[in-house]
Parts: C-alpha cells; structure tokens; sequence
C-alpha cells in the first residue's frame, strides 16, 4: 500500500517551549486514523506542518510520496485541511467561497458538481447563498470542512471538526466522511469526543507533550489500555492529587502513582486533571496490569 | 510546475476574489476617495486659484487635478492589498490561500493587480468628475497611463508589505497616518517644488510620489519639474526594490507561516 503521510523526526520549538519533540509516524493510504491527546499535546502543530501554515524545526513530512516542503504544490493539492479554528471570510457567501477555494486549486466550473454534492452533504444547501457572516457556529464549521473537500483531496485532515456541531449533523457528516473513506480518501482526525475516535477509526496515536505515548490499531489499544497501569512520577510540591482521579489510584509508592487504566479516554483524562491541579509530571511508563479480574470486568461490560 | 490551465486558474481565482472584495463595499473603497479628492478640488481651486501659478499657460484647477488623481490613485491601491491583508490575517481567513498550491508569486501578482486596478478605477472616476469642472488636456495618454500602472503597482506592493508586517488594525492605520500621508502631502500635489525653499526641494525629491505625480502630470500638459523619463526610471527602481523585498517576504512565508 502507498504511504499517504509520512512524518519523520518532526520537530517543532517555539522559543523555548518543545511543541513536538520529534514525531515519527506513518500513515497508510485509505486509512481513517486518530489523532488523540489533551489540549497542548501538538495535535494542530503536527497538522500545521503537514498543511505548510507551519515550519518544522527539523525533520521531514511527505505527502502522499511529496515532501511539503520541496514539492508543496503537489503535496497541498493531495491535502484537505480542516482547521481548528473557525475561520470565514465575512465579504462572501458559502458556494462562493467554495468556488474561490476550488479555484485556488484549479479547479474551474467542471467541479461545480462537486461542489454542489458537498453543500448538499453536509446540509448546508438552504444557506449556500448567506453570506459567511450570517451562519450560526456550527454552520460555520461544516461550510469549513466543505472547504477542505472542494479539490476532492486523497487525504483529508480535520482538525476537531465536530466541536459545536449537534448531534444530528455529527452523525450525518461522519457517514459521509466514512462514504468518502471507503471510496479510498485517507482520513486524519483529532477529536476530544473519545467514542467518535473508537467507532470511526481503525489506528490511533495518543499524544502528549510532543510526543507519541501510544500508537496501535483502535481496538488493540483498547483492549492494551483496560489492562494497564499508568505509573507517573509527579512533583507533588504538597498539592493533593484531584478527588476526580483518584479512584483511578492503585497504590503511592514515595513518589510514584499507579493508575489503573481502562480506556484511553481516563489517560488523557488524569493527564489533564493533574495539569489542571498545576501537578506536574516527571515520568511516565505504562506497564501490564496485574489486575486480571478487573481486565476481565472491563472487556466483558465493552462488549 | 503543474499545467498551465491549473495555474492559471488559481491566480485568476485569487485576483477575482481581491477585485469582488473591494467592489462589495464600493462605496467605501471607490466613492468616498472620490468624494474627498473632488472636496479637495473644489476648496483648493476656489481658494489659491487667483494666488498660485504653477505653469504659465495651466490654470491651476487643471493643475490641481493630476495630482489628486494620482494621489488618490496611489493611496488606494496601497489601502486595496494592505487593508485585505490585515483582515484576512485578523479574521484568520488567510489560511485558506495560503493552504492552497498558489505560488508566492502568483499570490503577489494577484494582490498587485488587484491593487492597481482599485487605484485606477478610484482616479478614472475623479477624472471624470474633474471633467465636469475644467477642460484638462491629455497630451501624452501612454505617459499617464504608464504613471497609473507603475504607481498603483509601487503602492499596492508597499500594501503588501505593511499588511505582512502589520498585526493589528492599529498598527496599519500608524503606516498610513506617518508614511502615506506625508508623502502624499509632500509630493507637489499642490504646488510646483520650486516654490519651496531650497531643504524641503532637496527633502521632496527624495520622496518616490513626487516623481510619480509629476510625471502623470506630464503626462497632461507636457510639463514638470523633473523629465518624465527620468521619474519613470526612478519610480520603476523604487518599485524593483519593494518588489524585490515582498518576494522575498512571501518566500520566505515571513509572518505568514510560523
Ligand atoms: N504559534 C504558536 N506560538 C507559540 N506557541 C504555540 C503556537 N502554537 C502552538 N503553541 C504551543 O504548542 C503547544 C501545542 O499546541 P497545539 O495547538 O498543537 O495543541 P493541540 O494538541 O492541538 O491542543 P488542543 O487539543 O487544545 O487543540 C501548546 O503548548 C501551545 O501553547
Ligand atoms: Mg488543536
């Protein structure tokens, strides 16, 4: 199979802060791949870099086989990037922007069709004709991710495109992001909702302070994670662990704490309580639980 | 390099975009310069019509009206690529450019045509106004035409560079209060530099719309201050040099891209 995206040793400083501390990760053409991690990880930087909007301090990132650097036209034509920010511009209507954004990419009234299909996608067709400014948040978001797909990229990056979209709609646009994935569309996406990541994708990465924590297919991270401890040394500087987490506690060494981890959503949850309480953390391992029942418990509730 | 077809669609697709921007809100970015410039022209010509002479066979309302139409002209192609591109960066709309495979050539150019074509539309349209006022020679057509273009084109570059460099409105209206303006005011749009003292003739000629509206104003009655070929030649130079700068900006994706 082709490689749709390849990052090698990307990194990225901003001043003194490590965004990302060299990422290597490779994504296969036709996958529907997860991006998760807590607000800060380097989600979106890794996603700017691979969209040009932003430089990498060192490494290399391909696009389908074109580096985005040296071959940047090729590579942004194989890329449809939906950013996390919501972003319009307030002097245009939805096809309007939507025909200036196949322009952008050469594409003349021959995509009109196209971008007829996508309006009626991702239901925005009652407001094709209002201006940007007029449309509600959620609105906005979808008239986004239309703008990614107008060039019908081989690979579509959304950046949380579900945030303020309702339930409804969530549905209805997953279906048609999963009807774009089985015609062979290479789909990446970041989300905070846990359950969207598990039943769309078929790999995931979690990361966390620039780095690639985990990396598998969903569902043997999932079984991995329900039979794991999370064992963190943290400098507790007198400061208490979060009531929240705590029932996660399975002993207190002098400076370690182990978790017991039954999903991915509580890793990303503890990690960003402790951050929360201002509880930093020093390191990190996950090993094999030694709590089988509880292993057992919680694969027998999944199913 | 991809076909030519596709190419040249994204850069006409992008220049059709800056040139919709400005004509949806026409009457802040074509009426009201014209309405100024025409206020300019009727209190400036009714005041110093019977105390300055400039040419000795121009009436000074003919003179006056090159002038503000090449200033006018500059101002607004450099208020067309600098204002589109603070808003854009503000709005954070920029992204969709610059996600797309338009060179940062082809993004200069359409932000550069955009800008001339505002800042010749702004000045055909006080020309047609002055017309009612005044009969105005056009002895050399070639010679105003070629001052439009090379103005709106020096102007609308140094748009780009300040609306690159700028990152608030604030910041933008700082560069056109402290440099626009001034060389606007101290250019000869109402006087000839040779009735000033000798320091601010030496200040004047250091200043690029100086040669610009003299030489369009050459371009009307086949006189100025400074040879027409000599102005085209400096104000071609100036334009080089910005230009030079803005590729390198783009290309760099200085402030552009983190
Ligand atoms: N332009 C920038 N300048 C300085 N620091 C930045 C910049 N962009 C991001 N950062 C920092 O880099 C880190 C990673 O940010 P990033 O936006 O990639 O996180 P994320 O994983 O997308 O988080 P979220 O889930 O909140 O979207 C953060 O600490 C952030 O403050
Ligand atoms: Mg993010």
């Amino acid at each position: 199979m082709k490689k749709a995206i390849v990052f090698k040793s990307v990194k990225k400083n901003f001043g003194k802060l490590e965004a990302l501390k060299g990422i290597d990760l490779t994504i296969e053409e036709g996958e529907f791949f997860g991006l998760l991690g807590p607000n800060g990880a380097g989600k979106s930087t890794l996603i700017n870099i691979l969209a040009g909007l932003t430089k990498p301090s060192s490494g290399s990132i391909k696009v389908m086989g074109y580096d985005v650097t040296q071959d940047y036209q090729y590579a942004r034509r194989s890329l449809g990037i939906v950013p996390q920010e919501l972003v319009f511009d307030p002097f245009f209507n939805v096809r309007e922007m939507l025909r200036f954004q196949a322009g952008y990419f050469g594409k003349g009234q021959e995509n009109d069709d196209w971008i007829d299909e996508v309006i009626e996608e991702l239901d925005l067709k009652d407001k094709a004709n209002t201006n940007m400014r007029m449309l509600s948040g959620g609105m906005k978001r979808r008239a986004l991710i239309a703008q990614a797909l107008v060039h019908k990229p081989p690979v579509i990056v959304l950046d949380e495109p579900t945030a303020g979209v309702d339930v409804e709609l969530r549905k209805r646009l997953w279906q048609f992001i999963k009807k774009l994935n089985q015609k062979g569309h290479t789909i990446v996406l970041t989300t905070h909702y846990l359950e969207e990541a598990e039943t769309l994708c078929s790999r995931i990465a979690m990361m966390d302070h620039g780095k690639i924590v985990a990396l598998d297919k969903t569902k043997n991270l999932l079984k991995r994670f329900s039979a794991k401890n999370l064992n963190l040394r943290l400098d507790l500087k007198g400061k208490k662990i979060p009531i929240s987490i705590q029932k996660f506690m399975q002993n207190l060494d002098y400076h370690s704490i182990s978790f017991l981890i039954e999903e991915i959503a509580e890793v990303e949850f503890i990690i960003s309580e402790l951050k929360k309480t201002k509880i930093k953390i020093l390191d990190m391992e996950l090993t094999n639980s030694d709590l089988e029942n509880v292993f057992l418990k919680l694969t027998g509730s999944k199913k | 390099m991809t076909n030519f077809k596709t190419e040249f669609i994204g850069i006409w697709t992008l220049l059709k975009k800056e040139l919709l921007r400005f004509w949806r809100v026409v009457f802040q970015t074509v009426a009201a310069p014209v309405i100024t410039a025409v206020l300019y022209l009727l209190i400036f010509s009714h005041v110093l019509a019977n105390h300055v002479k400039v040419y000795d066979n121009v009436e000074y309302t003919a003179f006056l009206i090159p002038g503000l139409i090449m200033m006018s002209l500059l101002q607004n192609a450099f208020a067309n690529s600098s204002s589109s591109l603070i808003q854009s960066k503000v709005m954070g709309n920029i992204v969709f450019i610059l996600l797309t495979p338009i060179t940062y050539l082809q993004f200069f150019l359409a932000f550069l045509i955009a800008s001339i074509v505002r800042g010749i539309f702004v000045g055909a349209c006080i020309y047609l106004f002055a017309l009612l006022y005044v009969d105005l020679p056009m002895l050399h057509p070639w010679i105003i035409f070629g001052f439009a273009i090379i103005g709106g084109a020096l102007l609308g570059t140094f748009g780009i560079i300040a609306g690159i460099w700028a990152h608030r409105f604030d910041q933008m209206a700082a560069f056109q209060n402290f440099v626009i303006m001034p060389l606007s005011f101290l250019s000869g749009v109402f006087y000839s530099i040779h009735s000033l003292p000798p320091f601010w003739q030496k200040v004047s000629q250091l200043n690029p719309f100086f040669y610009m509206i003299d030489g369009f104003r050459y371009g009307f009655f086949g006189q100025s201050d400074v040879p027409p070929l000599l102005s085209l030649s400096i104000v071609t130079f100036f334009f080089v040099v910005l230009a030079s700068i803005t590729l390198g900006m783009l290309k760099s994706g200085y402030k552009l891209r983190s």
